[in-house]
């Protein structure tokens, strides 16, 4: 369906990040799209970052963006995808008072309820993390709002496809090989 | 070891590297040290010095769209960088290789909202194919090699260089080495092997085919292949705004221009054929009027290097993404011979028409007031169709179009996708600078002459033989059109009191002469065409003159308005 709107995960490689996320979330805002979630960082290709954004828009408005994005000489490749075709998490942290934490009988059935742990506990706070979809770490927020949550934040998405091989790392290797032709 | 050099020397010797040898620019502050030292490589290289940044640009890409290589601009920081915007975004979205050269404060004060600082790099980046700021010496032959490469491969475009103080005074050894490869960047793409087939079988099917271009064909140097394809399977075409020149007007299957006040054949054939072979043209709203019922009939194949204009307006039946001339000369190769007799005269009767509504009377009036085309029509019989026309934008833009004649490729310059009033006087002065042997004939109007009119003192200094015809009507006509057609006449701001324009000419010592009548006009084009030197042709013209045909805002191309009371059936 052309006109369906759905949830994109928009995964852009490029060769360095510095200046290109304005331009990048500039071609979002003049398609009006909105960015969901971003999170960028570095592959372990050296030199090569990744910028993941969630989005929601028509296939074609979507693939449009893509195209743009990619046409910028220092994107590397922009591929775009539906949920069914990526594994996908988000990552939470929430701080919470270890007075009322601690008053709790069940923390770790609680804890492993929702595969989640314990990274850092002192007299004033505990931090617990927790990876999994919005809606769990949603859920986790609304099981500890009773201890108060003092802070919370929740990552942006980072997905990998659900093919065997990551393609930009191909399509890396083949342009290798188009400057190796060249040089001889 | 090699000696080292300031970072301005190595700017110069990085731009002769690179086969510049004519920058157009204004100095400042901030750019002070490339400037000082250009007096040791003004023989290499020749500064024209405009009166306005904006000048710089456009005169830069007048060079660059009659040369076929990159202008190169230089502009101090802050407004000087600033008031070459409008021009990057012009050059952008029509294709055109700059390189435009901003000074930038130094790196210690980047961010501090330094005296002339801007934020260049954040301005231009959505408008631009490329930028970066070099903040040290030893970036400096890298990145020129770079904005090179990128400014004129694929799809060529505005790069920009913001060059930092620091950068400039530092010293740097020098090697030059110029850029081939970019592994993020594929600017040669080549279509599969299965496309071409599948495109030759549709070719070879169709009973109608229909094709049309844009500037894309000149930019790949494409014409002659693009002249063998239409031969070979008979196949009528129509140009874009800026495809017009790269095939000579009296070509035989050439049908004229396409789109908003295009000729009227070309239009319809686009909504009756049943194969259309678009060829480096990116559908412009200008150009397909009404998306939903443009060439919905017809299997289309577009061929265009940027995979981003593929499927973008127009879903493709065959996407062709590679360069115009490869691809033409693949197709016409594997494609068979035909002879479409019967399809290629169904032209003659849109042609007639439009001849008897629109052409003679906006041509051959025989009486009354001057007619806007009436001019452009005695000056292509003057030159003979081998002048480089240049335009600005709006009425004068589209009377230049629709009857100036040529004879060769790269003859026809205008802002068309940005549209932007006063790019035709400083881009005329480019066009001349980058090839001086043939004529450059300005067509502008009374409004957008006076947005860069103090290019006059540009054209003064130098010497430049531009010849300048204004169509004077007192009014912004194209804005007038609009307001008397869709507005109910109510004329809200586009009446002008107009200066004595040979006047302001005399001041720069520019020769000119006013002409209200037929006679003047034939004897004033005489005069003006006699010399090399610049000239001013005011031609006072009808006030309230129409461009026509029309398809009008949210039409399809097949309605088109013949007059402000009739319509093409």
């Amino acid at each position: 369906m052309e006109n369906e709107i759905k949830e994109y995960t928009v995964i852009i490689y490029t060769e360095n990040e510095i200046g290109l996320l304005s331009q990048i979330s500039n071609v979002f805002t003049r398609r009006s799209l909105s960015i969901w979630s971003m999170s960028a960082g570095a592959t372990a290709h050296e030199g090569v970052h990744n910028i993941t954004i969630v989005t929601e828009g028509t296939e074609r408005k979507v693939r449009e963006a893509a195209e743009q994005i990619e046409k910028r000489v220092d994107v590397i490749k922009v591929f775009f995808y539906t949920d069914d075709k990526i594994v996908y998490r988000e990552l939470a942290l929430y701080k919470i008072s270890t007075d009322r934490f601690l008053g709790c009988n069940d923390i770790e059935g609680l804890l492993s309820r929702h595969g989640a742990r314990i990274v850092e506990m002192n007299r004033k706070f505990t931090v617990i993390q927790k990876t999994g979809y919005t809606e769990e770490t949603q859920a986790l927020y609304g099981e500890l709002e009773k201890f108060e949550i003092l802070q919370f934040i929740r990552s942006g998405r980072i997905a990998v496809s659900r093919a065997v091989q990551e393609p930009v790392f191909k399509f890396l290797e083949k342009r290798e090989k188009a400057r190796k032709q060249l040089n001889k | 070891m090699e000696e080292k050099i300031t970072g301005s020397d190595a700017l110069w010797r990085s731009l002769i590297a690179e086969g510049v040898d004519t920058v157009f620019g204004y100095p400042g502050g901030q750019i002070m040290p490339v400037y000082d030292r250009h007096c040791d490589y003004a023989a290499q290289v020749r500064h024209i010095l405009v009166r306005h940044e904006q000048g710089a640009i456009h005169a830069a890409q007048g060079y660059a769209r009659i040369k076929g290589e990159p202008g190169v601009v230089l502009v101090t920081s802050g407004p000087g960088a600033t008031n070459v915007v409008t021009g990057i975004a012009d050059a952008m979205t029509d294709s055109t290789p700059v390189v435009v050269i901003t000074g930038q404060v130094p790196c210690a004060a980047l961010g501090t909202d330094a005296f002339q600082e801007a934020d260049v790099i954040g301005l231009t980046a959505p408008i631009s194919k490329w930028n970066y700021q070099i903040r040290r010496p030893e970036e400096i032959a890298w990145a020129v090699a770079r904005a090179f490469y990128i400014a004129r491969t694929g799809r060529p475009g505005p790069v920009v260089l913001d060059f930092t103080k620091d950068a400039q005074t530092g010293m740097t050894e020098f090697k030059y080495e110029p850029c081939r490869f970019i592994r993020s960047y594929i600017p040669d793409p080549k279509p599969s092997e299965q496309m071409i087939e599948k495109a030759v079988r549709l070719l070879d099917a169709a009973e109608r085919p229909f094709c049309v271009f844009g500037q894309g064909v000149t930019i790949s140097g494409a014409e002659k292949e693009l002249a063998a394809f239409l031969e070979k399977g008979d196949i009528p075409a129509g140009s874009t705004l800026l495809g017009l020149s790269a095939l000579p007007s009296g070509f035989p299957l050439y049908r004229g221009m396409i789109g908003m006040h295009g000729n009227v054949a070309p239009n319809i054939l686009t909504n009756v054929c049943d194969v259309l072979v678009a060829v480096g043209m990116r559908f412009d709203d200008r150009v397909t009027g009404t998306v939903s019922t443009y060439a919905r009939q017809a299997k289309v194949i577009h061929i265009d290097i940027d995979k981003s204009e593929l499927g973008k307006i127009i879903r493709p039946e065959v996407a062709l993404r590679g360069d115009a001339k490869a691809v033409l000369a693949q197709l016409t190769e594997r494609m068979q011979p035909k002879d479409r007799i019967g399809w290629t005269e169904a032209h003659l009767r849109c042609e007639a028409v439009e001849k008897e509504k629109v052409i003679n009377p906006e041509v051959h009036p025989g009486k009354g007031l001057l007619k806007m085309g009436e001019v452009v029509d005695r000056i292509a019989e003057a030159t003979e169709g081998k002048a480089i026309i240049v335009t600005d934008v709006g009425q004068n833009q589209m009377m230049a179009a629709r009857y100036s004649r040529f004879t060769s490729p790269r003859s026809f310059l205008s802002s068309g996708g940005l549209g932007t009033m006063g790019f035709g006087l400083p881009a005329a002065i480019g066009a001349k600078v980058a090839d001086p042997a043939r004529p450059v004939c300005l067509f502008v109007g009374d409004g957008g002459i006076q947005m860069t009119l103090q290019e006059f003192g540009t054209i003064m200094q130098d010497g430049i033989g531009v010849k300048m015809v204004l169509l004077n009507n007192n009014w912004l006509g194209n804005v007038r059109q609009w307001q008397e057609l869709f507005f109910k006449e109510r004329y809200s701001q586009t009446r002008m009191l107009n200066p004595d324009y040979g006047m302001i000419a005399a001041a720069y010592g520019i020769p000119a002469r006013s002409v209200d009548g037929r006679a003047g006009l034939k004897e004033g084009i005489r005069e003006m065409l006699s010399g090399d030197g610049p000239f001013l042709l005011d031609v006072h013209v009808e006030e309230e003159g129409v461009v026509m045909p029309m398809i009008p805002p949210g039409k399809g191309i097949h309605e088109i308005m013949l007059s402000d009371n009739e319509w093409f059936s």
